[in-house]
């Protein structure tokens, strides 16, 4: 067994999975990653299976350290500078740290959370089949709670395995889908249209719990308390002050204000890394297409295995370009978007 | 002579579940209804559906919609609703016993001052109370429980507790509850419970289910105290009683 050690970390960053459904019936929250495709691209990048344990880092930068042996890894989700000594490590590619080797993260950037998933996974004593951090219930494994400096994961020894990339479509740009409801009829005609037509900021003290949304105030037909009625990940609820709150992983499993839309599953993602005050729309769309954009956002995730690619296919690619004088960034001949270069040989 | 049930109404909850509203407000019949239809689910077993959610007035349904469709789900909820009441099933009963008021029920003096009376009537009146577990949520075993005396009913506080003890027993508006975790609330603090509704390694990890019946019974604060720790050590406390 080889060790990865936290060596700094900063807040709002903790282990997730695919949660713990099918208890909130007694008020226990599912938890889980706030980015599902992200997790599940860098875990399918280490072999495993999508939905296993991985390190959900927050907005602010993260190292970490191979002990006891190598440790391999890959990252997905919000970029962000990377670097194991001085060497630049790219994003929705696997890398093997070595024994002793440091993998350095900065801020992120455009987006909010990224994954590091430990090939054979995280050891840890699931609770309800899961690991994920619920800091308020006190659950989560090897630590219920946010992470700090100094941590340690026991993990598997890097198996050496060849390093991999995945190639991820192209994140659809535009605004946040919704459907409205449950409780669309406790606002008027007037509000509904000012809710989907207005730009929206997160406010900086959204959590993992709700996304504050900054922008115009949304008033209700009678009154912002109804009887407490279940949430869902993406329910948007208007509290007495008029300022929606989205509810996301950690949400409570019931509420008592009226939810005038929810984002649509395949959206949900996108909203999660849509970083404080960046602005952005929500847009309605039907039941159909709503239904019709989950089963492919299911598929997509079941597609991950298929997307693998050698990162020795870029290699060529990328000396190519280092040739031509592209100093430590090239262009993808797949989707022309930019990464950084490894110069992991 | 069976009068035919309203339909609920179908009120959609995103992609991936459903809202099924019986009532708009806080109503016992609603809640049969819904825990009525919440086993009927269980018992039909509809493939896609993968966890359901009772509260007061609705039932929230959470589904895969990669292998049912809304329509279609939507058609087998009304199907199951319509279907009449099964005769009531005997709930269980928990008594649960509550230290009331000093450091374990801060508000019970000031709810006793503002409904005119003396803390023992107050506590006097929560104990009388036969209660029904109407919905359990929030956070992991939070019971809300109806059938709060209409004396005891009280508006929330204007400015809602960022921190309550674990085991809190509190009113708030027409309810009463059971809070397990230590957690942010709004409601009226009258006391304390040993009995954890929810605790991690002890079998059943869950003690409430919605539907049971509970009623309280004063203890002192020495008996708390003992209680807490064989509480803590996994003991249940709560005694299940015939109903």
């Amino acid at each position: 067994m080889s060790r990865l050690v936290v060596a700094s970390i900063g807040p709002a960053s903790s282990v997730q999975d695919g949660g713990r459904p099918g208890s909130q019936r007694y008020g226990l929250t599912p938890s889980g990653a706030m980015d599902r495709l992200a997790l599940a691209a860098a875990n399918c990048l280490v072999g495993n299976e999508p939905f296993a344990a991985g390190v959900e880092i927050g907005p602010f930068g993260a190292s970490f350290t191979a002990r006891d042996g190598a440790v391999r890894v890959a990252l997905a989700g919000a970029p962000r500078n990377a670097d194991i000594a001085g060497r630049a490590v790219a994003f929705d590619s696997s890398v093997t740290l070595k024994d002793g080797e440091t993998l350095t993260l900065g801020f992120a950037r455009g987006g909010a959370f990224s994954y590091l998933a430990i090939e054979g996974g995280i050891q840890g004593e699931p609770v309800f089949g899961s690991l994920a951090v619920n800091a308020r219930a006190g659950l989560g494994s090897p630590y219920p709670r946010p992470l700090l400096a100094g941590d340690e994961f026991t993990v598997d020894a890097a198996s050496g395995a060849s390093e991999l990339r995945i190639e991820l479509p192209k994140p659809v740009a535009g605004p946040i889908r919704v459907v409205l409801g449950p409780q669309d009829d406790e606002f008027d005609d007037a509000n509904k249209a000012l809710f989907l037509a207005s730009e929206w900021k997160i406010s900086p003290t959204s959590d993992r719990m709700g996304y504050r949304l900054e922008g115009p105030a949304i008033k209700h037909l009678h009154g912002h308390n109804i009887v407490s009625d279940g949430t869902v990940n993406g329910s948007i609820q208007v509290p007495g002050n008029g300022a929606p709150i989205a509810l996301m992983m950690d949400r409570g499993t019931s509420g008592g204000y009226p939810k005038i839309a929810t984002v649509i599953t395949a959206d949900f993602g996108r909203l999660a890394q849509t970083s404080a005050g960046t602005a952005f729309r929500f847009k309605q769309v039907t039941m159909a297409e709503a239904q019709d954009e989950a089963r492919k956002f299911a598929q997509l995730i079941r597609s991950l295995p298929d997307r693998l690619r050698s990162a020795d296919t870029v290699a060529l690619n990328i000396e190519a370009l280092q040739d031509a004088n592209v100093a430590g960034y090239a262009v993808s001949a797949i989707d022309a978007g930019t990464w950084q270069v490894s110069a992991e040989p | 002579m069976a009068a035919t049930l309203p339909p609920p109404r179908l009120l959609p909850s995103g992609d991936s579940a459903v809202t099924v509203e019986f009532s708009r407000t806080i109503d016992d019949d609603a809640n049969q209804r819904v825990l009525a239809l919440d086993k009927a689910l269980a018992a039909a077993s509809i493939d896609g559906i993968t966890e359901s959610v009772p509260t007061y007035r609705s039932l929230l349904v959470h589904y895969d919609p990669g292998r049912i469709g809304f329509d279609a789900l939507s058609d087998k909820l009304l199907a199951l609703a319509s279907q009449p009441l099964p005769p009531s099933v005997k709930a269980r009963r928990w008594r649960i016993p509550v230290a009331y008021g000093g450091e374990h029920g801060v508000d019970l003096e000031d709810v006793a001052k503002a409904l005119n009376t003396t803390p023992d009537d107050i506590v006097a009146r929560h104990v009388a109370g036969d209660y029904r577990v109407a919905m359990i949520g929030f956070t992991p075993g939070w019971s809300y429980l109806s059938g709060l005396e209409k004396s005891l009913h009280m508006p929330r506080r204007k400015n809602p507790r960022l921190l309550t003890p674990a085991g809190t027993i509190s009113i708030g508006g027409i309810q009463t509850g059971i809070q397990c975790l230590a957690g942010p609330s709004g409601w009226h603090l009258l006391g304390r419970t040993p009995v954890r509704t929810y605790q991690l390694h002890r079998n059943p990890t869950f003690l409430t289910e919605p539907g049971d019946r509970v009623t309280f019974f004063a203890i002192d604060h020495k008996t708390f105290a003992e209680q807490d720790r064989a509480a803590e050590a996994g003991e249940l406390i709560a005694e299940q009683v015939a109903s």
